[in-house]
Formats: C-alpha cells, structure tokens, sequence
C-alpha cells in the first residue's frame, strides 16, 4: 500500500479554508449560547419593571408598600402588600426553625461522628428528599401533617401556616445540610487532631473547633434555605389557604406572596387588569427578597472564606 | 511544678464524655429524621394510591368521577415538554458551558455571565413563570402551548446543566489537550473529538437530573397556563397540554377525599418515573466515569 503524502497533504491544504472558518464561527455559536443566560436575566428584570411600572400607575407605591390589607378582588380592591410579607416570612421563620437545627446536627453528624457505613445510607436518602417534587410535599402537608397537627391542636383549620411551614423546613433540611456539610469537611483534618491531642471530646471539636472554623459557609447555607423557602410555591398554595392576613398567629389561614400569584394566575384575572398587573408587582418583591438572600449569603461566603 | 489540677480534670471529665454521648444520639437522630419522613411519606402514598394504580389509569383521561380518572393526557404532556426542553436546554447548557472553560477570557463580561448564572439558579420557579408568561406566552405569541412551556422549563434548568457541564469539562485533565494539540487539531477539533467524548457522562448525568427537576416542576407552568383538565392529546408542539404535577395538583385541590386518593396514585407515577431517570443517570456515572 502507497500513501501518497503529497495527495494528502494537498487535500489538507483545501480543506484549511474550510476549518478556519469554522475555528471563528463555532465560539461565536458558544458565545451566543453564554449570552441566552444574561439575556434570561435581562428579561426577567425588565418583565418585572415594566409590568410593576404600569401596576403603580394605577396604584400608588406608597400603598403598595404601607397597606394593611391585600384585597384584590371587587369593587373596593385594596392593594397593601404587608399581609403577603408577613405570610410569606411567618412561613420562613417556621421553615427555618425546623431546617436549621435538623439540618445543622445532621451535618455535624455526618461529618464528624458518623461511621462510613451510616454515612452511606444516610446521603443518599437526603439526596433523594432533595429530589422529591414540591407538589408531593404540599399534598403529605395537606393530607398528612394538618391532620396530624389537628390531633394536637384542637380547633386547627385545614388551612394554615404552621403545617406547611413545617413541611417546607423538612423540604429543605437536605439542602442545609449538605451545604453544611461541605463546609465542615473542608475544615482540614490537622485542626481536629489538633484539638484531639489536646484531650477535647468529639463534641468539643466539633461544636468549637470545626463549626466556628466553617461558620461563613454555615451562614451561606442557612440564607439559601431562607431563599428557597421564601420561593417556596407549592406547598403553600396547597396548605396555606388563600387568606393575606396581617398576623403572627400560626394557626391561621394565611397567603405568601408565591401563593398569591399562582391564584391569580390559576383564575381567569383578564388581561390588563388591575389585579393581572398586581401579581408582576408581587413577582418584583419576591424577586427582590430572594436576591438579596442570595448576593448576601455569596458575600458571606466570599469574604468570610478561611483558607487554610 | 503542677501545671494541671488533676482532681479539677478528672471532675469535669464525666461530664464531658457525657454530653459527648448524649449529643452524639442527638445528632444521630436529627440525621435519621430525614428517613423516617421520607419513609412515613412513601407509606402513605403507596397506602393510598395503590388500590387505584391498574392499566385503565394510565390509558385513561381526568374525569369528574375518581374512579374513572387517569393521567393519559398528563403523561403525554409531560413526554411532549421533555422532547422540547432536554435538545433546547441541553444544547445552550453545554454551548454555555464549553464557552466559559475553553473560549472565554479572564475580564468582566465573563465574570458577569458566571455571577449571572449563580444568580439565576437562586431565582424562584414562579418568577420564571412570570417570565415565561410574558415573554413566550404574550409577547412572542406563542400562546399557552408546550413550546411555551417547554422554552420556559429550559431556562428554568440551564443554571443546573450549565454547572454540571462545567464539572465534566474542567476534570479534563491537561495532557488530553496537549495531546490532541501536539496531532495537530485545531481548537474545535479538539473540543468535538477529545474534551466533549470525555465529558459526556457528566453532562448526561447532570442533564437527566435537570430533567427530573423539570418534570416535577408545577409553578412556573401553571402560570403559562397549562390546562388542568383536557381530555385530548396534544398534536404538535403549539397545542394546548398538562403534565403530571398539574395534575396532581388538581386533584389534590379538590375538597373531596377520593381525588386525595387518585393524587396518590399519580404521585406514585411521578416518583417511579423519576426513580428511573436517576437510576439511570447513576448507572451512567458508575459505568463511565473515566479517572485519568
């Protein structure tokens, strides 16, 4: 068999053409693609404003902000975004009074006390609450935890904050505690022997050497969960009720800001109205909230870093 | 010289490896929690939805009457938004991916682009529905159709396949490349022939699991407007549709028990198909999950 080089070489040479060509359009294609995500952004932002920017032509932002009462419907629409806030934080605040504790001592579990073999079972199975669709968490808070709760509590309706403030905290408990815990197991392992040769207890390394040392990272954690409980939607429109009311009383019926917006939309609101426009200024606030959660617990983490 | 009180070290010694022991069963049941309510939650669907789960449910469409009920068209909707979403969400998730590791530099659009997609990840589902509604559903006219839907669920996982992508490429170890340079290959050539074979388990892996967060994903699409009771199937992409979280939700949302009931049933659907497509997604990282 011959080669010929020549031919080769020659049919390289036409092709050279072809391929540069390629070589400049093909990162053009992929630049493209990068800018699809920033694009995303831009137009969420600008949904929001604009659609925000025609509801307070209507209504003014001084009630939006200040209102007491969220009343969208009728004839005497009243448009004070208050109640939803306080619902929306009332469900927070339950969410992370069950999340982080449990997430935290599973964490500090996982990384510090638990045998492999325990540590094999246990992932996995935070992994897949992890993965459990939010509507199958609002139908076990509806038709699990409320009736459960209504055993305890005597005249507890269908319809409140505590029972799907629980279930969104046990939602997130996974996402707590293996944020948690990739903090914890950076701690370099020197630290803990360190502490160990000095005669502390596993409990003592744990709760002052390994968890003030990955604390920027436990903080980090803890704001994303507030982050997603705020986003929550779900669970609350299934278990919360649709009331927007301006109280702390956990056994009332109450409305989040994610479960107002889904009941309008669900709704036959037409097109134009006031309350159609209401929901992109309700989005805003949401969004708003949930960014600053987000760039904070980013800069927490950034800044705070130990590097050891 | 003493330097340690013996007597104080041994007094508080007890008390010490006591609150060890004590915190320990602490810790180890907070982290068995998570178990017994998954477990508690399983129970109680399979209890529930069991009794309903035959043939008829799966090939028939809702229906006023439980008994009757079944996710045919709920299925197929959810088939549909995947054939849309996976290529849209794939294809921009790896282009996105493969231009941040191997085409971009080191300035601020390119910071830009990486802080832009942390924040995405972090935006709620519902907003994105806003998004989708306005953008997909109004303004580009697409009405409240899989293709609206589809695009709006896309968007939703990029962040997730955009990372995962990442991952994959960046575990390239460099002798690959130089490598493929030293043979003379372009850039591209390099990128089509060794980095995307290499990373292709990692970004199969991280995509199915991006899916299965779309397919259990009801927000964003009630807000588009999916419908929650047709009793047809969808024709092509610009058809109206539901898929099976909505469902669910539509049923769980009725005041009578029997729905609470049939929603079971669906959930259990649900969790087996998202089962499968982790199972598969693990089996694709064990079996070809390369160590240079």
């Amino acid at each position: 068999m011959t080669v010929n080089i020549k031919r080769m070489i020659n049919e390289k040479k036409a092709n050279r053409r072809f391929l540069s060509i390629l070589e400049k359009t093909v990162p053009a294609f992929f630049l493209l693609c990068a800018s699809i995500s920033v694009l995303t952004t831009i137009g969420i932002t600008l949904t929001l404003l604009v659609e925000t920017v025609t509801f307070f032509n209507r209504i003014s932002i001084i009630e939006f902000l200040t209102g007491t009462e969220w009343w969208p419907f009728g004839e005497n629409a009243s448009y004070g975004i208050l109640p939803l806030i306080t619902g929306t934080l009332l469900i927070t605040a339950i969410a992370m009074l069950v999340a982080l504790p449990t997430g935290l001592a599973s964490a500090i579990y996982l990384s510090e006390f638990a045998p492999g073999n325990v540590r094999k079972v246990v992932k996995p199975v935070l992994e897949v609450l992890a993965g459990i669709p939010t509507i199958v968490y609002g139908f076990f808070a509806l038709t699990f935890v409320t009736p459960m709760l209504q055993l305890f509590i005597k005249d507890l309706p269908i319809f409140n904050a505590l029972s799907p403030g629980i279930v969104v905290g046990i939602m997130i408990i996974p996402m707590i505690a293996s944020l948690s815990e990739d903090a914890m197991s950076s701690v370099p392992d020197s630290m803990r022997e360190g502490a160990l040769a000095l005669g502390s207890t596993r409990l003592e390394v744990a709760l002052k050497v390994v968890v003030p040392a990955a604390l920027s990272g436990i903080i980090a954690s803890f704001l994303l969960g507030v982050s997603r409980a705020i986003g929550e939607t779900m669970i609350v429109s299934v278990a919360a009720g649709s009331t927007p009311t301006l109280t702390t009383d956990v056994t009332q019926s109450i409305q989040t800001m994610t479960g107002y917006i889904v009941q309008v939309t669900l709704g036959d609101a037409s097109y134009g109205s006031t309350t159609y426009y209401s929901i992109y200024a309700v989005g805003m606030t949401l969004f708003v909230f949930t960014l600053l959660m987000n760039l904070l617990a980013q800069y927490i983490s950034g800044r705070f870093k130990e590097e050891y | 010289m003493n330097l340690v009180d013996k007597q104080l070290v041994q007094r508080r010694r007890k008390k010490r490896l006591f609150s060890n022991r004590i915190m320990r069963q602490i810790f180890f049941s907070a982290s068995v929690f998570g178990i017994v309510v998954l477990a508690v939650l399983l129970y109680r669907i399979f209890r529930e939805g069991l009794p309903y789960l035959d043939i008829d449910f799966l090939t028939s469409f809702a229906s006023r009457f439980p008994e009757e009920a079944g996710i045919k068209a709920a299925i197929t909707g959810s088939v549909w938004l995947m054939a849309v979403t996976a290529p849209v969400s794939v294809v921009l998730g790896v282009g996105t991916a493969i231009y941040l590791e191997e085409y971009a530099k080191e300035n601020m659009f390119t910071r830009f682009i990486r802080m832009n997609i942390s924040n995405l990840a972090g935006v709620p589902s519902v907003v994105f529905g806003l998004l989708g509604l306005t953008v997909f559903v109004r303004l580009m006219e697409m009405g409240r159709s899989i293709i609206a839907g589809g695009f709006t669920m896309s968007l939703l996982i990029l962040p997730i396949i955009v990372v995962a992508s990442q991952e994959a490429i960046r575990a390239i170890p460099n002798s690959q490349y130089e490598a493929s340079y030293a043979m003379g290959a372009t850039k591209w050539q390099t990128i089509r022939r060794v980095v995307l074979p290499a990373a292709l388990p990692g970004i199969l892996t991280g995509g199915i699991l991006a899916l299965s967060r779309a397919i259990g994903e009801t927000a964003p699409l009630l807000m588009i407007g999916a419908l929650s009771f047709i009793a047809y199937l969808p024709e092509n992409i610009w058809s109206g549709f539901t898929v099976l979280p909505i469902q669910i939700f539509n049923w769980t949302a009725r005041p009578q028990e029997e729905f609470h009931l049939v929603a079971s049933t669906g959930i259990i659907i649900l969790l087996f198909i998202l089962l499968l497509m982790n199972s598969v997604a693990v089996l694709i990282r064990h079996k070809f999950s390369k160590r240079y």
